[in-house]
C-alpha cells in the first residue's frame, strides 16, 4: 500500500521469519536489508547487477538485491547470507575462498545455491555458474576449489565439475 | 593456519564501514550522510558556484575551502593537492564542495542542485606529447610540466650501442587500470567528547591519514585519531586517496557538529580516485647474435595526472625495474613523471614496475624474433647469476647461496611445467590447419624489489609493539592493515612461533593510531617481510623485558616457553611492551643522488608461462593455461601465498586483455562495471602456482615480499604468447590492454607492413 509520504508497507519473509517494513516506494531490497532490517551481511559492490556481491535468494533463486525494488518482494521469500550455516562453509575457509571478504557473501549465496541444485552441474561448469560473482582478490581458484569440496561433502559433485 | 577472520567474511559477519549501525557505533546519534560536489571541467578558474533554489539549504551542512582550519593541502610527498579546490580546478571531478544531510537521497539531490561554473582553460591531456605553451602549468627544476626526472647510468651506453652488431628498437605502452576493490572507499568522521578529530574507515595506511589530519587541522598526534575498519580490498587504491576522504568527513563533522559518513558509490569511486599510471617506454638495445645484451637505452614516461601524489616514487620503482633481471654492462634509464590535467594517478599493485617490466619483457621477445632465437634462450643467456650486478650496480647476493632456486632454475621449472617445447610443436601443427584459431605460448622472467625503494625504510623508522598481557596472551600492535592479503593471520603465525605459544594466545590490535605505533604503510609488499621481522624482534624484546631470555629456537639456549609461565618477570599484573624499531640489514648502501647501490634489500623473482588462443573472427584472446613459478623467500602460509599469486595473476590478466579506461575530455567514460570489464571465473584458467623457497634472513620468518610480484609477469607473458600465436601474420602487440579492437589494429598494421 502506498502512503502519502511516498512510502510503502511491504510484508515478506526473510530467512524464514515474517517481516513487515515501511520503505520508500523505489527502495532497493539491498538497502532495506542493510539499513532497515539490520542485515548488513549482504554487500553492495557496483549497484547495477554486474558484480553479484549483493546476491540473495528470492523465492529460491539467486538474484542481485541491488536490482530488486523491495515492494516487488511483497509476499515473497528472501534468504540472505545470515541464513547460511557457518559449519557448512569450512571447506571454503580451508581452500582460501575468501580474501578481502567484500564479494564473499554473494559468492557464498551462489555456491550454496549450486550445492542445493547439483543437477545444474550436468549442463554448466562451476566457473560458468560463478561468473556472475566478481572477485578481485582470489583469482577464483580458491573459490572453485572450495565449492568443489563443499559439493563433495554434500555428495553432489565428486570433484568433477571444477 | 586458516585465515583468522575467514569465517566472519564467509558468513557476512565482518563489519565494513558501511555495515556499521546508523550511529556508526559511536553512541552520538544518527550519522549524517556526506557527499562531494566535483568539478565538471579539467582545468579552469572557478567563476561561480550556484546553489539551486529547489533545495532548502538550511537543512544541509556545506563545507568549502574557506572552512579549513589549516593549510589547504593534502599532506603527502608534496603539498600541491588542495583538500578542496578554491579558485582553480586542475582536473575533472576535483572536489570543490562537501555537503552533509540527514538522508542519503536528499543529499544526492542537493549535490545535483549545485552548479560549479568554470571559466575553462585548455587542459593538457596527452602525457606523451611535449607540452605546448598553453598547457604548461608547472615549471620545476626538471622542465615544463615535469614533476620528476630520474636517471640511472651504468657504463657507457652510447659507445656500446655504436659497437653493437645489432640494435633492436621498440616502443611499448600500457594504459590506466582501475583497482576495482569490491568495497568502495568509505569513511566516518566525528569529533569526540575530548575534542579529538576522529576518522575511521576503509584504508591501507592509517598514519598517512593521520598525517593529513594533523597538517590540515593543525593538531598534534593526540588531537587526531584514525582507526581502520575491515577493508574490502585495496591493491594500492586505498594507499593515498583515503587521506582525502578522511579530511572531507572530518571537515563536515566539525562544521555539522555531528558524525558524518561518506561512502562512495562505484561510479564516483572509479571517476574520482586514483588509477595505475599510464606509461610509455622506448627501448634501444644492443645485442650480439647469441642474444647477449650489450647495451640497454630505456626511456620511460608516465602520466602523473594533475597533482604529484605518489608519482615520484612510482617512477623510481618503474625505472629501477626497467632493465629487467638481466646482466648488462651498459644501461641508461631515463624516466619522467609528467603533469597532465587527468585525475591524479596513484599507487596500484606493482607501483610502476609492471609498466616497465611489460616493455622490457615484450622487448626481449622482439629481440628473440629479430635474431631467430627462442625467447627462452635469449633470457637464459642474460638472466642475472649470483654475483652479477643490476642496472644500479647492486650485486645480486643470495641468502644463503641460491643454487637450485635462482632465476635460471625458476625459468627452467616454469618452462617444464608449461611444456614449452612440446606445446610449441603442437601449436605449430594446430595453427597450420585451423583457419579461425591461433594458439601460442609466451614467457616472462622478472623481479620485484621487496619493501621500500632505496633509503625509504631507513627514513620511515617503523616501530612495532608486542604487548604481554596480564592473562598470558600477547597483542601485536602494528599500523599495518588487513585488506584481504592476510596480515592478521601472518602476524599471529609469526608472533606465536617466535614466542613458542599457540596462535590462540596471540591477539592483533585493531589499527588505531591511539593504540598502535607507526609501523609504516601497508604497501610495497613490505608487511610480512619488514614488519613481520620487527614483530619477531619485538617478541624477543618482550621476553627479555619479562626476564625470560630468548626462546630456544632463537637463542640456542635452554627452552623456556613463554606461555607456560605467563606471570613470570616483573609486574605481571600489568601489560609489558616489547618494542622494535627498523634497522637496515647490514651491508646495504644506496645513493639517492646517483641512483646507484642497493635499491632494495632483496628481490622476489618470477618466471611465468602463459598459453593463449586467439579467435581470428573476433580477435578475442583467451588465456588457456598459466604457470606461475616464483621465489619469495619462505612461504609462511601456503594457502594465503597461493591466493596472492592467483589473485595477482588474474588482476594482471585483466590489465593485459580487457581492462581499458575510456577517456572523454579527461573523465572516465566507462566508470561502471558494466563497461569497465574485469575477469570473471569463466574468463581465466586455473592458475598453476609453484614456489621455490630460499629464506631471507632479514624478513619475518624468512619471507620476502609477495603481493606485487604476480602483477608483473602476466602482461608480457600473455602479449608474447599472442605474438607467438600470430607470428605468421607478424603481429606486434606492444600496447596493453590487448582488447579485440587493439588486436585488430595490430593485424591491420601488420598487413599494411606486409603489403609494402
Amino acid at each position: 500500500m502506498r502512503s502519502d509520504d511516498g512510502h510503502m508497507d511491504v510484508a515478506l519473509t526473510i530467512n524464514g521469519k515474517p517481516v513487515s517494513v515501511r520503505v520508500p516506494a523505489m527502495e532497493r531490497l539491498l538497502d532495506t536489508l542493510r539499513y532497515h532490517l539490520g542485515l548488513p551481511g549482504t554487500k553492495e559492490g557496483c549497484g547495477e547487477g554486474e558484480c553479484g556481491a549483493c546476491t540473495v535468494w528470492l523465492d529460491g533463486l539467486p538474484v542481485c538485491s541491488c536490482l530488486v525494488p523491495t515492494f516487488q518482494c511483497r509476499g515473497r521469500d528472501v534468504k540472505t547470507i545470515e541464513s547460511i550455516d557457518p559449519a557448512s562453509l569450512a571447506p571454503m575457509l580451508e581452500s582460501g575462498a575468501t580474501q578481502c571478504g567484500a564479494c564473499t557473501p554473494g559468492v557464498v549465496m551462489t555456491a550454496c545455491w549450486v550445492r542445493e541444485h547439483p543437477e545444474i552441474l550436468k549442463t554448466h561448469t562451476m566457473r560458468e555458474l560463478l561468473a556472475g560473482n566478481l572477485c578481485r582478490c582470489t583469482g577464483y581458484d580458491g573459490i572453485v576449489d572450495g565449492m568443489t569440496r563443499m559439493l563433495d561433502n554434500s555428495g553432489g559433485a565428486n570433484g568433477k565439475y571444477a | 593456519m586458516k585465515r583468522f577472520e575467514g569465517l566472519a567474511k564467509l558468513t557476512g559477519a565482518e563489519r565494513y564501514v558501511d555495515d556499521l549501525p546508523a550511529d556508526g557505533g559511536l553512541g552520538m546519534g544518527p550519522m549524517l550522510w556526506g557527499m562531494t560536489v566535483r568539478s565538471p571541467a579539467s582545468r579552469g578558474r572557478v567563476k561561480e558556484i550556484k546553489f539551486g533554489k529547489s533545495v532548502d539549504w538550511k537543512r544541509f551542512t556545506v563545507v568549502d575551502h574557506r572552512d579549513l582550519p589549516g593549510p589547504n593541502e593534502v599532506y603527502l610527498i608534496a603539498r600541491d593537492q588542495p583538500v578542496l579546490a578554491g579558485t582553480y580546478v586542475r582536473h575533472v571531478h576535483e572536489a570543490v564542495l562537501l555537503i552533509a544531510g540527514e538522508d542519503r537521497e536528499q543529499v544526492r539531490r542537493a549535490v545535483a542542485a549545485v552548479e560549479v561554473v568554470i571559466d575553462r582553460e585548455e587542459p593538457g591531456l596527452d602525457y606523451r606529447a611535449e607540452p605546448t605553451a598553453d598547457v604548461v602549468q608547472f615549471r620545476g627544476e626538471y622542465g615544463d610540466n615535469i614533476f620528476k626526472h630520474l636517471t640511472i647510468n651504468k657504463g657507457d651506453v652510447e659507445a656500446a650501442l655504436r659497437s653493437a652488431p645489432i640494435v633492436v628498437e621498440g616502443e611499448y605502452e600500457t594504459g590506466a587500470q582501475e583497482h576495482v576493490y569490491i568495497e568502495c572507499n568509505g569513511m566516518i568522521g566525528w569529533i569526540d567528547a575530548a575534542g579529538v578529530v576522529c576518522v575511521k574507515g576503509s584504508m591501507q595506511c592509517p598514519y598517512y591519514v593521520l598525517n593529513a589530519l594533523k597538517h590540515t587541522f593543525q593538531r598534534d598526534e593526540k588531537g587526531v585519531r584514525v582507526i581502520q575498519t575491515a577493508t574490502g580490498g585495496g591493491f594500492g587504491g586505498k594507499e593515498d586517496y583515503p587521506s582525502v576522504i578522511g579530511l572531507h568527513v572530518a571537515l563536515l563533522a566539525m562544521k555539522a557538529k555531528r558524525p558524518v559518513k561518506m561512502i562512495y558509490d562505484r561510479g564516483e569511486d572509479m571517476q574520482a580516485t586514483t588509477k595505475r599510471h599510464p606509461c610509455h617506454v622506448r627501448i634501444r638495445t644492443g645485442v650480439d647474435r647469441d642474444g647477449h645484451l650489450l647495451a640497454q637505452d630505456i626511456s620511460v614516461r608516465m602520466d602523473a595526472g594533475a597533482y604529484i601524489t605518489l608519482s615520484p616514487v612510482v617512477l623510481s620503482r618503474g625505472i629501477i625495474h626497467a632493465a629487467g633481471p638481466y646482466s648488462c654492462d651498459h644501461v641508461r634509464v631515463d624516466g619522467k613523471a609528467v603533469l597532465t590535467n587527468s585525475v591524479p594517478y596513484g599507487a596500484f599493485r606493482g607501483f610502476g614496475a609492471p609498466q616497465t617490466i611489460f616493455a622490457c619483457e615484450r622487448h626481449m621477445d622482439v629481440i628473440a624474433a629479430r635474431l631467430g632465437l627462442d625467447p627462452a634462450q635469449v633470457r637464459w643467456v642474460n638472466l642475472l647469476r649470483d654475483g652479477q650486478t643490476t642496472s644500479t650496480g647492486q650485486v645480486i647476493r643470495a641468502h644463503p647461496p641460491s643454487k637450485g632456486t635462482d632465476r635460471v632454475a625458476l625459468m627452467e621449472r616454469a618452462l617444464e611445467l608449461g611444456k614449452w617445447g612440446a606445446r610449441k610443436q603442437e601449436h605449430a601443427a594446430f595453427n597450420s590447419t585451423s583457419s579461425r584459431l591461433r594458439r601460442g605460448i609466451g614467457v616472462a622472467t622478472f623481479w620485484h624489489g621487496a619493501g621500500f625503494t632505496g633509503s625509504g625504510e631507513t627514513y620511515l623508522k617503523s616501530k612495532v609493539h608486542i604487548a604481554g598481557l596480564p592473562d598470558g596472551r600477547v597483542e601485536v600492535r602494528i599500523a599495518n592493515t588487513e585488506m584481504g592479503q592476510g596480515t592478521t593471520t601472518i602476524m599471529m603465525q609469526i608472533a606465536a612461533e617466535r614466542l613458542g605459544i599457540s596462535v590462540d594466545d596471540v591477539l592483533v590490535a585493531v589499527p588505531d593510531t591511539h593504540i598502535v605505533p607507526n609501523s609504516g604503510p601497508t604497501v610495497a609488499s613490505r608487511t610480512a617481510m619488514v614488519v613481520g621481522r620487527l614483530v619477531e624482534r619485538a617478541c624477543d624484546d618482550l621476553l627479555v623485558r619479562r626476564g625470560m631470555g630468548l626462546p630456544a629456537h632463537v637463542s640456542g639456549a635452554s627452552p623456556e616457553a613463554f606461555a607456560k609461565n605467563p606471570t613470570a618477570g616483573p609486574n605481571p599484573s600489568r601489560e609489558i611492551i616489547g618494542e622494535a624499531i627498523y634497522e637496515p640489514p647490514p651491508g646495504i648502501h644506496w645513493d639517492d643522488t646517483t641512483y646507484q647501490g642497493d635499491a632494495y634489500g632483496t628481490f622476489g623473482w618470477g618466471a611465468y608461462v602463459a598459453e593463449v588462443e586467439v579467435d581470428l573472427r573476433t580477435y578475442a584472446t583467451r588465456v588457456t593455461d598459466f604457470v606461475a613459478v616464483q621465489e619469495v623467500g619462505s612461504v609462511i602460509n601456503p594457502v594465503l601465498a597461493t591466493g596472492q599469486v592467483q589473485g595477482g595473476v588474474v588482476q594482471a590478466i585483466g590489465w593485459a586483455l580487457m581492462e581499458e579506461c575510456v577517456w572523454k575530455d579527461g573523465a572516465m567514460a566507462n566508470s561502471q562495471l558494466t563497461n569497465y570489464i574485469i575477469p570473471t571465473s569463466d574468463d581465466v584458467p586455473p592458475i598453476r602456482v609453484e614456489f621455490f623457497e630460499n629464506p631471507y634472513p632479514y624478513g619475518g620468518k624468512g619471507s620476502k615480499g609477495i603481493g606485487e610480484l604476480p602483477m608483473d609477469g602476466p602482461g608480457p607473458a600473455i602479449a608474447n604468447a599472442i605474438a607467438d600465436a600470430m607470428k605468421d601474420i607478424g603481429v606486434e602487440p606492444n600496447r596493453l590492454p590487448i582488447t579485440p579492437e587493439r588486436l585488430m589494429e595490430c593485424v591491420q598494421r601488420a598487413e599494411v607492413a606486409h603489403a609494402k
